[in-house]
């Protein structure tokens, strides 16, 4: 704590609470993500792990975790920072963050980075746990570090819009499973996006989750749909857009300032 | 002296709904300050504008001579505000949120001998390492103020400390409040149980409906209600001649108005002629709430 000086303090502080607040829970903000994620690898496995071979060389079971990996990732950064606000919100202890001198840069950032370690811990559990009955390689750790990393902190964004636009939990519900769920299914996590008609393959190049696997995916077998560096910049680039508007969003106090 | 509060010409806006109209105000370093008035009178938004959880239509608001809008963090550094509401959050035991609260304001473990003290004069100390869900309403209420005085602010605002607080709780919390109030803190407080307000503090605004109708010493306010108040239990019929002058009335015990103490003579003389036998009598000096109820149904 000594380390951190005194105008760092704020934010480290909000940083601090909120890694504790989904740590205190981990049976659930940890280990029943990674049982879903086990419990998909162990069905699909079974079902298709040996009549499916996605690309040359690589068993289906084994194109199936990076997919299963990002996506938990994905879900759970954006579960850390949306679930937090609608809770801070609906129970109204909200305020005693509001009622604090932390700019809203240094809310934003407190409630981004601690929806990326969360998204990274449930990622790295799911993987060293899979790799104990699986032999998985890594060909390019950079992109997989970069991809988790950028996607959580996206998805860490948009959480922290939905946790803002929401005034119930049932508009979360909602949001959660009508824009996040979709999204993450149609991206690829379960499939090559070459395996699908035409059409519908154009229509999973609008995804942005489609980017984030694949590329994630690319670090692990070196192969991919698309090019990992145009993924990443499709990652970024959306990131940064959602960055601005979330801060954007805080500046003017949206819902949360009168 | 910068004042420790200062309004100008306030005005905020709900919609169609003009909620502060115009409010000046200021409040010296280490008054000891109530903020009175009927429900909806905008006491809570004045409070929220101070605070920074809501944003003046007009009008500008300064803490400790910080601009609440331009100059929000250190505004906010000077200020410590215990909400109306039993808020907490259920993740964390008391000590942890008091700690986390003097962090978010970038006090670390050198402040921890001030939040034990804090913990210690409210009456904290055997539920410092329970979690705030298990805690009792009291207990929370307790916990909330403790969070307000985290970061050892100059000015506290105190929106109903006391709604729903035993007697216990109130004694407790209003000798550490004094206390703090002579080391110098500003106390701004709103309560709707004015014998606190007569009490405790040495100035006092009355809101209705958005404006300021009265700012005063308590002292001042309480001489500007002529007379005494004269009160009565009786058996029998109250006499109409007298309706006039009932402030209150409960069952069969009234509470009359005197504008001079002669017209003690006045009202025994019309009981004795109705036939109402007096069981109790007692002469009483006005109180905030007299001049309270005066004011409010006056303008």
């Amino acid at each position: 704590m000594n380390l951190i000086n005194q105008r760092m303090r704020g934010p480290w502080t909000l940083f601090k609470k909120e890694i504790l607040r989904f740590w205190r829970v981990s049976f659930q903000t940890v280990a029943a993500p990674v049982m879903t994620a086990l419990l998909y690898l162990l069905i699909f496995s079974h079902v298709l792990g040996t009549k499916v071979e996605v690309y040359e060389g690589v068993p289906y079971t084994v194109f199936l975790i990076p997919g299963l990996i990002m996506m938990s990732v994905l879900q759970n950064a954006f579960a850390n920072s949306s679930s937090s606000l609608i809770q801070s919100k609906v129970m109204g202890n909200i305020i005693f963050v509001l009622l604090t001198p932390l700019t809203y840069i240094e809310f934003f950032l407190a409630f981004l980075l601690a929806s990326i370690v969360r998204g990274l811990v449930v990622g790295t559990v799911i993987y060293l746990t899979a790799i104990c009955f699986i032999d998985l390689p890594i060909v390019h750790p950079m992109f997989i570090f970069a991809f988790a990393f950028f996607g959580s902190g996206m998805l860490g964004t948009f959480g922290i819009i939905a946790g803002l636009w929401a005034e119930k939990f049932d508009q979360m519900a909602a949001f959660q499973n009508f824009v996040i769920m979709p999204l993450s299914f149609l991206s690829g996590v379960f499939y090559s996006i070459h395996s699908l008609p035409p059409v519908w393959q154009k229509v999973s190049h609008f995804n942005p989750f489609f980017y984030m696997i694949d590329g994630f995916r690319y670090g692990f077998f070196g192969q991919g749909d698309i090019s990992p560096w145009f993924s990443l910049s499709v990652v970024v680039g959306f990131f940064v857009a959602l960055s601005i508007l979330t801060i954007g969003m805080l500046k003017a106090g949206y819902k949360l300032r009168g | 002296m910068t004042p420790a509060i200062q309004l100008m010409q306030v005005h905020k806006h709900f919609g169609a709904l003009h909620a502060l109209k115009g409010v000046d105000l200021s409040i010296e370093q280490g008054e000891f300050f109530a903020l009175l008035g009927p429900n909806g009178a905008g006491k809570s938004t004045l409070i929220n504008l101070m605070a920074g959880l809501l944003r003046p239509t007009s009008g500008s608001l300064s803490v400790m001579g910080y601009d609440v809008v331009s100059q929000y963090q250190q505004a906010r550094h000077a200020l410590g505000v215990v909400p109306q509401e039993l808020v907490f959050d259920p993740f964390f035991n008391v000590r942890e949120m008091l700690r986390f609260q003097a962090g978010y304001f970038g006090r670390g473990s050198e402040n921890d001998p001030w939040i034990d003290e804090v913990i210690e004069c409210l009456g904290l100390a055997d539920k410092a390492h329970t979690n705030m869900r298990r805690l009792s309403g009291g207990m929370k209420r307790r916990a909330l103020i403790a969070q307000a005085l985290a970061h050892k602010p100059p000015v506290i605002v105190l929106d109903e400390p006391t709604a729903g607080v035993d007697v216990e709780l109130r004694h407790t919390l209003w000798e550490f409040i004094k206390r703090l109030n002579k080391e110098g803190h500003t106390i701004i407080l709103t309560t709707h149980y004015l014998e606190e307000a007569e009490e405790l503090c040495s100035r006092v605004a009355l809101l209705k409906q958005g404006e300021v109708i009265a700012l005063d010493t308590t002292k001042n306010l309480l001489a500007s209600i002529p007379g005494k108040n004269l009160r009565l239990r009786l058996s029998g019929k109250f006499p109409l001649s007298l309706s006039e002058m009932v402030r209150h009335q409960d069952q069969q015990e009234y509470m009359l108005g005197l504008n001079e103490i002669s017209q003690v003579e006045y009202v025994l003389s019309e009981l004795r002629n109705a036939g109402v036998t007096v069981e109790d009598m007692q002469l009483i000096e006005p109180d905030l709430e007299d001049v309270f109820v005066d004011l409010v149904t006056r303008k």
